[in-house]
């Protein structure tokens, strides 16, 4: 799960790893309002959406008085926002987060991932703060440095220091505070399982300070569960609206561009019937896993989704019953069709756990479905009724 | 002959009063596997499907000498299971379990070190050899006791695989689910090896998919050890990067672990990429073919 970079800030505050003062604003006059209570000189009014690149969008900007704080609040609420992560339709602009101007003085990177090849949390810093950190490590990957934590003890100061001065932070007083704010950070990540943390840049002030000009934080859903704090913070502004509805029912839904709908058991057996639709010149126009313990209801809530899509043009059901019995999917569907009016191509293809009462349910049902004996049978056939 | 589990391998079943733990265990008992017990705490000294229910996995050794457990343990609990077994001295820990929060697997796989216990999973379909052992949720009937060897990051992927070998009288050796998750126990490399070693296994289908450098990793031990045929195939080759395909561990990110680049290091190290996922069985078949093996795998004598 995503969050705004204010709640992130928010967050890794109460875990004394220091940021910018500053305050939310949903409208132009909260703005004013809040650059108020902040006081000072200069303010940085931020665009926050879920997406990174907001900078060079135009989503952030300088104000050096009250009147410029609320020009640029009012320009940016409502504005749509298009950067290289938000795809082509933009995001709009709900939010604002309000800073204190900081003195910048140098600028790092900082982030922290579960490295998949140690199966440890990984810190991983850079002197190259700033710019796309994929960059980095394409063009001088000696540029990054990493230390990897033991979880039976956590991050070690010296780990930190050892990443403070591989960086080039040098200064006695900044070493500490940089030490402070990676232990502080490590302590987030594990306690509200994070999936991923950076902070781009990371900066050193020209008045001795050392704090998370941005922050991204990824959370691991699998343990929302434990962290009642982190659920708020969910944004459905953020979210595509099928995707919420499937994620009420416990489906994984991802919205595609293309105009043949899918479901499918199995995270896998639903990407690979994605990338036969394409190899036959077909466009998915979803991945859709119904997971192993399905119900009728599961399956016609997924249909309905599907069909919810107006470019949706025809719908291909793969199933390979284990646990998930091909009858069960059979009568899901038909309940479905009869429910919502079935009026796309539909082709399915059964296989597995009860495959022959399944097939009969719907060969039963007076609804047009065009069988199909194996994957690429299947695929064939709907990239050939959708043309 | 086969890998990790056999006729000989005695199971218990961790959560076997649970919903999903009784209906695979009486499954896993229909196919003839040899399950000795299961453990729920607070039902200790009962019965269910005729074996016996201890409190602690401790306690189910002692008494049935358990070499394997399969963990249907909820995911909030899923860890400690795992632990539990390992810390009672098990040899193979079969996690099916999904939605285990990663940094949980990060702490069982550092209580896992240097100790004798192997991990599968989490979040697999579990490990079969046909005729003899099944621990997990696939469907048995699909397959049948023969020579190649399936590892695999997908459990559907997976059964469709041995459907197409089945389907052209290809028996398996031992089909090994390693799960969808970043952090789990065993990888393929792990498997990759032990199908190597093993007498009976002529040759290996590899099932991958996007996200993380684990398939990279093989391919280059396969190019240095392997002299057994290996058939690849990576799904989410149309899938678009920053998204989670299900599997917590299926997702581009950075630019990194891509299907593109999967199938580029593996075709470089050798291994023959079915180019869709229905062709999986015909590819196997080909390279069989190709290396004079195809009769020695064939069922039909």
């Amino acid at each position: 799960m995503n969050v705004h970079e204010y709640q992130g800030k928010e967050l890794l505050k109460q875990y004394g790893a220091v940021v910018p003062r500053g305050q939310v604003a949903f409208t132009a006059d909260e703005a004013v309002d809040a650059a108020k209570n902040l006081g000072g000189e200069l303010w940085v009014v931020k665009a926050q959406i879920h997406a990174g690149g907001r900078g060079k969008a135009g989503g952030v900007k300088l104000a050096k008085n009250l009147d410029e704080v609320k020009a640029y609040a009012g320009e940016l609420l409502g504005k749509t926002l298009v950067t290289h992560q938000t795809g082509p339709e933009g995001k709009e602009v709900k939010r604002l987060l309000i800073e204190e101007g900081c003195p910048i003085d140098k600028e790092y990177y900082l982030g922290v991932v579960i490295d998949r090849a140690t199966n440890r949390v990984t810190l991983m810093a850079s002197s190259e703060g700033g710019t796309e950190i994929e960059e980095v490590a394409e063009k001088t990957p000696e540029l990054i440095h990493k230390v990897v934590v033991d979880p039976a003890v956590g991050l070690q100061v010296f780990q930190a220091r050892e990443l403070a001065y591989a960086i080039g932070i040098e200064d006695k007083k900044l070493v500490n505070q940089a030490v402070n704010f990676m232990l502080g950070l490590y302590q987030a990540f594990v306690d509200k399982d994070c999936s991923l943390a950076e902070i781009n840049p990371l900066i050193t002030t020209k008045d001795g300070r050392v704090m998370a000009l941005d922050a991204k934080l990824n959370f691991d859903s699998n343990a929302l569960y434990r962290h009642k704090d982190i659920v708020e913070y969910r944004d459905l502004d953020e979210e595509d609206p099928k995707e919420i509805q499937a994620s009420k029912f416990d489906l994984s839904y991802i919205a595609l561009d293309g105009n043949i709908g899918c479901m499918v058991n199995g995270a896998g057996l639903a990407m690979a019937t994605m990338d036969i639709i394409k190899h036959y010149g077909g466009d998915p126009a979803n991945f859709l896993d119904v997971g192993g313990g399905a119900t009728a209801e599961k399956v016609t809530e997924a249909f309905k989704i599907i069909l919810d899509d107006p470019n949706v043009k025809g719908i291909l059901v793969n199933i390979f019953g284990g646990i998930m019995k091909c009858d069960i999917i059979a009568d899901g569907v038909v309940q479905a069709a009869k429910e919502v009016g079935l009026d796309r191509p539909l082709v399915v293809r059964l296989e597995g756990t009860n495959v022959e009462r399944g097939k009969e349910i719907l060969n039963q049902s007076d609804l047009k479905i065009t069988a199909a004996d194996s994957m690429a049978d299947a695929a064939e056939k709907i990239v050939a009724l959708v043309k | 002959m086969s890998i990790f589990v056999n006729k000989d391998t005695k199971v218990i079943t961790q959560g076997i009063t649970g919903k999903n733990g009784l209906f695979h265990t009486t499954q896993a008992i229909e196919y003839g596997t040899n399950i000795v017990g299961g453990t729920s705490p607070g039902k200790g000294g009962t019965e269910v499907e005729g074996v016996p229910v201890f409190n602690t996995v401790k306690e189910a050794v002692a008494a049935t000498g358990a070499n394997a457990s399969a963990v249907y343990i909820p995911a909030p609990f899923a860890a400690d299971a795992i632990m539990e077994a390992v810390d009672a001295g098990i040899e193979l820990v079969i996690c099916i379990t999904e939605g285990i929060p990663v940094l949980d697997m990060v702490k069982v796989r550092r209580y896992l070190e240097g100790k004798k216990t192997r991990l599968i999973g989490p979040n697999c379909p579990g490990v079969i050899t046909p005729g003899e052992c099944k621990i997990g949720i696939m469907p048995g009937y699909i397959h049948t006791p023969g020579k190649v060897g399936i590892v695999s990051r997908s459990g559907t992927l997976t059964y469709e695989a041995v459907h197409q070998l089945t389907t052209r009288n290809i028996g398996q050796s031992t089909a090994v689910g390693i799960g969808g998750d970043p952090v789990n126990g065993t990888d393929f490399i792990d498997v990759l090896k032990a199908f190597q070693e093993d007498p009976d296994t002529e040759a290996v289908i590899m099932i991958g998919e996007i996200g993380g450098t684990a398939e990279e990793e093989a391919a280059e031990w396969i190019k240095a050890n392997m002299t057994k045929p290996v058939v690849g195939f990576i799904g989410g080759q149309t899938a678009p990067p920053g998204k989670r395909m299900g599997h917590a561990g299926a997702i581009i990110s950075g630019g990194k672990g891509t299907a593109a680049e999967k199938i580029a290091k593996l075709e470089e190290c050798g291994v023959t990429v079915a180019s869709t996922p229905a062709v999986m069985g015909e590819t196997l078949a080909r390279v069989l073919e190709e290396k004079g093996l195809l009769e020695v795998c064939s069922t039909k004598k």
